[in-house]
């Protein structure tokens, strides 16, 4: 690929590479553990924060406080205050799946022109609400759709997105099982 | 311990193809050395294979140092055949069998070796022992105790595992070798697949492996791959040893239910991951990009194999009531250097070496995968990596030597 030299994705791969050879030297500065707040604000409507998380063997912190409001659509009897919970799933998952692309693709000097990715989530309702109990809470399926403008071939941007799924935390969290506990203090 | 200590100046361990190619290598060098084998030459062909299984290789690349196989040169080892060969070999090698090594640690200035025969002293060390052991992944301590557990080391046939549903987990060439004959056995057969390596049989008339011989890919140095860590941990070829192709559509044709990866196992219940799509589509790709380097080498363009069918996959399957009465697994095997008692392993377990050189003086290893090129896999390798490592520890005795 004689883009190599030039292409620029915006992504430090060289400080990636870096990470990920120290990381593979002493294997605990790659424990990371990221954490988010959840308000209750009035019905379905809460706020949720982002701020610090634990990584490289000590306490780290945004350069600033994210916040996320969500709530459920008026469909929902709800007020509509943020997205429902569910999509913020679909935004998750296209920004991990995005900022792959982008990363895979300036180690392999490829030049990206736009991305843009489609997510969609067929879910069956009647699992939440208790209609049925052979109908389960969560997605029937997730469906992503990208279109991508680069200088590459088909195959090469077709491998682009198969290897950022390869990688993508979220799409692992999404597909294979995660174990979640719910404490109260 | 009451046996006094023998010496010689090299200990080979273990009396397999990549060992005795070694002692090949010593006895050319006139270097004094002893092989220490566990059971009887060619234990682990004796021992830990299937019943049905041949060399993925064909007859030509079976070349050892001192030895060209004779007969069909396209034809592929049965196990048997590869135990006689090896046996054959061993003609005039000094092979101490029934000798087991518990323990390799460093002495004054050579190394103890302890064995179930009482300990060797040696000046240096070669770790021929092979790829020996089966561990399950975490997963299968969640295995209902109802359901039996085979691993691939310890199939040998279909008739060893109860009637009814069969999950293999795991789709290189055990997975899905061991997945089609269980099968065929009236056992339904459930094939869980992760990542794994596509190939046909053949291309453009010539068998895979000829291109890849020809083509130069095998000789790819493990220094100059692009990542040794992942080379030598990837799935084997999905492959079986004889005229045909076997994979995943070939599989399913024929009725096997494939599905994700196992990705745990909860109340009973097998949870697969969702990401087999992925992983189908990925290993289209590198089927293609190998094929690609193929025809780069030699001019025009194949016939490319039809992509793998997307099968609809359940995620949850409740194994008792699906009818799965057994697991075979066939998730990998890995060297056991357990009774290393030197400080020669990383934090995974993994011996540190460069090329069979191993991170202490004296040590070395050899018969492992993209051990010191691509072919260092296959037994074709060994010819290649033992001269070699020969050379390197003839360099390291006159250093101790003098």
């Amino acid at each position: 690929m004689t883009e190599t030299a030039t292409a620029d994705n915006g992504v430090n791969v060289e400080a990636l590479l870096g990470a990920r050879g120290a990381i593979t030297e002493t294997p605990d500065l790659a424990q990371f553990t990221w954490r988010a707040t959840n308000t209750w604000r009035k019905g379905t409507h809460s706020l949720g924060e982002v701020e610090n998380f634990f990584g490289l063997g000590a306490e780290q912190t945004h350069t600033k406080r994210f916040t996320f409001e969500g709530d459920h659509p008026l469909q929902f009897a709800a007020e509509d205050n943020g997205a429902t919970p569910v999509e913020v799933v679909l935004v998750a998952l296209g920004g991990c799946l995005t900022a792959g692309v982008a990363a895979v693709a300036q180690q392999r000097g490829i030049q990206l022109n736009s991305v843009k990715a489609t997510i969609e989530g067929d879910h069956d309702i009647r699992g939440i609400l208790g209609a049925d109990p052979e109908v389960r809470n969560g997605f029937n399926e997730i469906r992503v759709n990208y279109d991508i403008d680069a200088d590459a071939s088909p195959e090469d941007i077709q491998a682009l997105v198969a290897q950022s799924q390869k990688r993508s935390a979220v799409f692992d969290a999404l597909t294979n099982p995660t174990a979640v506990t719910v404490t109260i203090n | 311990m009451s046996q006094p200590a023998r010496t010689t100046t090299v200990v080979v361990i273990g009396a397999g193809h990549s060992g005795l190619a070694m002692s090949r290598r010593l006895t050319e060098r006139a270097i004094d050395h002893v092989v220490l084998e566990r059971g009887q030459v060619a234990h682990s062909w004796r021992t830990q294979r299937w019943d049905s299984l041949r060399l993925l290789t064909p007859n030509w690349m079976t070349r050892l140092p001192g030895h060209q196989h004779e007969g069909d040169p396209d034809g592929y080892l049965a196990v048997g055949e590869v135990v006689d060969l090896i046996q054959g070999y061993a003609d005039g090698a000094p092979v101490q069998t029934d000798t087991t090594v518990t323990a390799v640690r460093p002495s004054l200035d050579d190394f103890v070796v302890e064995t179930s025969q009482g300990p060797w002293h040696a000046q240096a060390v070669v770790i021929a022992a092979g790829i020996t052991t089966a561990p399950l992944p975490a997963v299968a301590q969640a295995l209902p105790e109802a359901i039996e557990s085979v691993t691939s080391l310890d199939y040998r046939n279909p008739t060893q595992l109860p009637e009814g549903g069969v999950l293999v987990v795991g789709a290189a060439a055990s997975g899905i070798q061991l997945a089609e004959e269980i099968h065929r056995s009236g056992r339904p057969v459930t094939l869980a697949t992760g990542e794994h390596v596509r190939v046909p049989r053949r291309y453009r008339d010539r068998d895979i492996l000829w291109w890849l011989d020809a083509s130069g890919v095998l000789d790819h140095r493990w220094d100059q791959v692009d990542d040794v860590v992942r080379a030598r941990n990837l799935p084997s070829f999905q492959l079986v040893g004889g005229d045909r192709t076997l994979d995943l559509n070939v599989l399913q044709a024929q009725g096997i239910q494939v599905v994700g990866k196992l990705g745990g196992i909860r109340d009973g219940i097998a949870q697969f991951s969702g990401s087999l799509t992925n992983v189908l589509t990925m290993a289209d790709l590198k089927l293609n990009r190998l094929l690609t380097t193929i025809d780069d080498f030699a001019g025009g363009r194949g016939e490319r194999p039809e992509p793998t069918v997307v099968p609809r996959a359940p995620l949850l399957v409740d194994l008792r009531r699906a009818g799965i009465r057994s697991v075979v697994w066939a998730t990998g095997i890995k060297p056991d250097f357990s009774w290393l008692e030197l400080p020669v392993l990383d934090h995974k377990g993994a011996l540190r070496h460069e090329g069979g050189v191993v991170d202490w003086p004296g040590l070395y290893v050899t018969g492992l995968p993209v051990l010191r090129r691509r072919r260092s896999t296959f037994i074709d390798g060994a010819a290649a990596d033992t001269a070699d490592l020969a050379d390197h520890l003839v360099a390291h005795l006159g250093r101790v030597s003098v």
